[in-house]
């Protein structure tokens, strides 16, 4: 039986569907997730899943249990991750998980190996004594998610886990969610980086405007909506004349080369995007092309939501 | 893992707030002495002494000095005081800034255990305020009744009687606009006008009327009656009852805009 399963989950503010009617399941220990621009209604399917949000239509089971009935049964064996940080900055890094753990009733004697315990999976013991203010927001970001795991709880919910740190920063809170997830914690992420979701997620749904455009592993979904490599062109002039020139080599090509030669364009605001299975043949082919620079690259979930919304991700 | 069901309690989110306060009770535990020794002293001994002189102990302050009508007043205003400030700032923090509260909803918590846990330390806070208060009107020789030990507890109700609808009122609110408005305009004349520093009965009678109504002024009997020990009766009943309900208004109506704010 799945964990966490959806079917037709609905969330309106008044006028505005934030969700509207999807479906979906989490099985135990994967790692899932929602990718999709901001406003794609990730939060709100997160805050839902979280219950701290009542559906407004569908229905939901979280852990075989109904979230609107039965929440504080379920947030007891849930852990979350906000996405805006709500650390107590004026107690301690360990105060903070102490004063977590006592909201799940844990024992006071039971907390504290614990919580050593998790200061260490989080590169923070040295610092268990020092108030969070100070701390970086890598750090907060890790502390935040040893506080998540003080119940040791069977799912993790992650909402943006790395939205707003660096990229070394990012890199450790990712090694750690890894090495979480060898350990068979069930992890539900969202987040509006491919990157992140192509290396945290076995499998994910890509959100767009409320519902859920396509879902598989990201190897699936690149290979069900993009093409094995991408050729991006950029150009300093208009990018429509480039983009009409590079259609117009595909034209002059013989018709079945043609049809091999790539199975899409994409303009955006700077350079073209080609889809092909055969970058190099087409690269040898631009030359006749006015173009800036040239890049083949293998494709990303990126180019999936480009293809399924005809928008970016990142705005 | 075999784990017990874990049973969600008010306790448990009072527990935050002591947390949070043993790393403040000193300056806060000073706050609540030096507050009422400035008070005291500027104008239950200074002004104080040039009332006596002119009014003597007449029947104005119902045979009262100055100091010993005033103190008690001033124990409940101080309580209204500061159970405006403790539910003023840190209750749209909980919100907003430091999203206490959104991370204790994460929690098996229920939103009745987060808005009473909170409600239960302002009134920890403003009772233990008040007994410091106590204390120091005692230094100053103004109690002359036993049943002034139970005062404190009657400043509290008055405290949380403000407390609860000002929380109520804070969670609907997106920012602190209109903060210093309410205590400048609604708190500060309630502090000014309902009997702290002279009887009501000496303002119109409209203004005297309107006195009646203010949560203070039922807080000040109470107090002025336990400390002296005179007008001790079936009034302070009255007095008790109508702080009880407001406070049980206020609780019932923050249940409702701290829902809609936590849940929404």
């Amino acid at each position: 039986m799945s964990l966490i399963a959806a079917w037709g989950l609905t969330k309106q503010f008044g006028d505005f569907t934030a969700v509207n009617g999807i479906d979906f399941e989490v099985e135990r220990g994967e790692v899932f997730g929602f990718l999709g621009p901001n406003g794609a209604g990730k939060s709100s399917t997160m805050r839902m899943i979280g219950c701290v949000s009542d559906p407004t239509g569908g229905a939901l089971r979280i852990l075989g249990m109904d979230p609107s009935r039965e929440g504080t049964k379920i947030r007891s064996r849930l852990g979350v991750v906000p996405q805006q940080d709500n650390l107590d900055e004026e107690l301690s890094v360990a105060e903070n998980l102490y004063v977590y753990g006592r909201y799940f009733d844990l024992p006071r004697a039971a907390l504290r190996p614990r919580i050593a315990e998790l200061l260490e999976f989080v590169q923070l013991s040295e610092r268990a004594d020092d108030h969070v203010e100070p701390l970086s927001g890598g750090m907060k970001r890790r502390l935040t998610i040893a506080r998540a795991l003080i119940s040791d709880p069977e799912v993790l919910l992650l909402d943006e886990p790395t939205t707003g740190l660096d990229p070394q920063a990012r890199h450790v809170v990712w090694e750690r969610l890894w090495t979480l997830k060898r350990q068979g914690v069930t992890q539900v992420l969202t987040t509006h980086y491919m990157d992140e979701a192509e290396q945290l997620c076995d499998r994910l749904v890509v959100m767009d405007r409320g519902k859920i455009v396509a879902e598989g592993s990201p190897r699936q979904l690149i290979e069900r909506y993009s093409t094995r490599e991408v050729v991006e062109v950029r150009t300093h002039g208009q990018v429509t004349v480039m983009a009409e020139a590079l259609r117009r080599i595909g034209e002059s090509a013989e018709t079945q080369a043609r049809e091999e030669l790539y199975e899409r364009v994409e303009e955006l605001p700077d350079r073209v995007l080609l889809y092909t299975d055969h970058g190099e043949r087409l690269v040898a082919l631009l030359g006749e092309v006015e173009h800036e620079s040239v890049l083949v690259r293998r494709s990303t979930l990126e180019d999936v939501f480009l293809h399924l919304t005809g928008r970016s991700l990142v705005d | 893992m075999a784990r017990a069901a874990v049973v969600p309690s008010t306790r448990l989110a009072v527990e935050y707030w002591l947390l949070t306060y043993r790393r403040n009770w000193k300056g806060s535990i000073l706050t609540s002495f030096l507050s009422p020794v400035l008070f005291l002293a500027a104008m239950g001994l200074g002004l104080g002494s040039l009332v006596d002189a002119e009014v003597g102990s007449g029947r104005d302050l119902g045979g009262l000095d100055y100091l010993d009508f005033l103190a008690p007043g001033l124990l409940a205003g101080n309580a209204m005081m500061l159970a405006v400030n403790e539910s003023t700032y840190p209750v749209l923090g909980g919100f907003k800034w430091y999203r206490t509260y959104m991370a204790m909803a994460a929690s098996p918590l229920r939103g009745r255990d987060i808005l009473l846990g909170h409600f239960a330390y302002m009134a920890f806070r403003v009772t233990l305020a008040s007994f410091v208060f106590l204390g120091v009107m005692a230094a100053f020789g103004s109690v002359s009744s036993p049943l002034a030990v139970l005062a404190p507890f009657c400043a509290a109700l008055c405290g949380m009687a403000f407390a609860t609808p000002t929380a109520a009122f804070v969670a609907t609110r997106i920012n602190a606009d209109n903060f210093s408005t309410y205590t400048r305009f609604v708190i500060m004349p309630m502090f000014l006008f309902s009997g702290i520093f002279y009887p009501v009965s000496q303002l119109p009678i409209v203004l005297e009327q309107l006195a009646w109504l203010t949560p203070v002024w039922h807080g000040v009997r109470l107090c002025r009656a336990l400390s002296t020990g005179s007008g001790v009766n079936w009034e302070l009943a009255g007095h008790l009852a109508y702080l009880v309900a407001l406070i049980l208004a206020g609780t019932l109506v923050a249940s409702r805009t701290f829902t809609k704010r936590l849940y929404e």
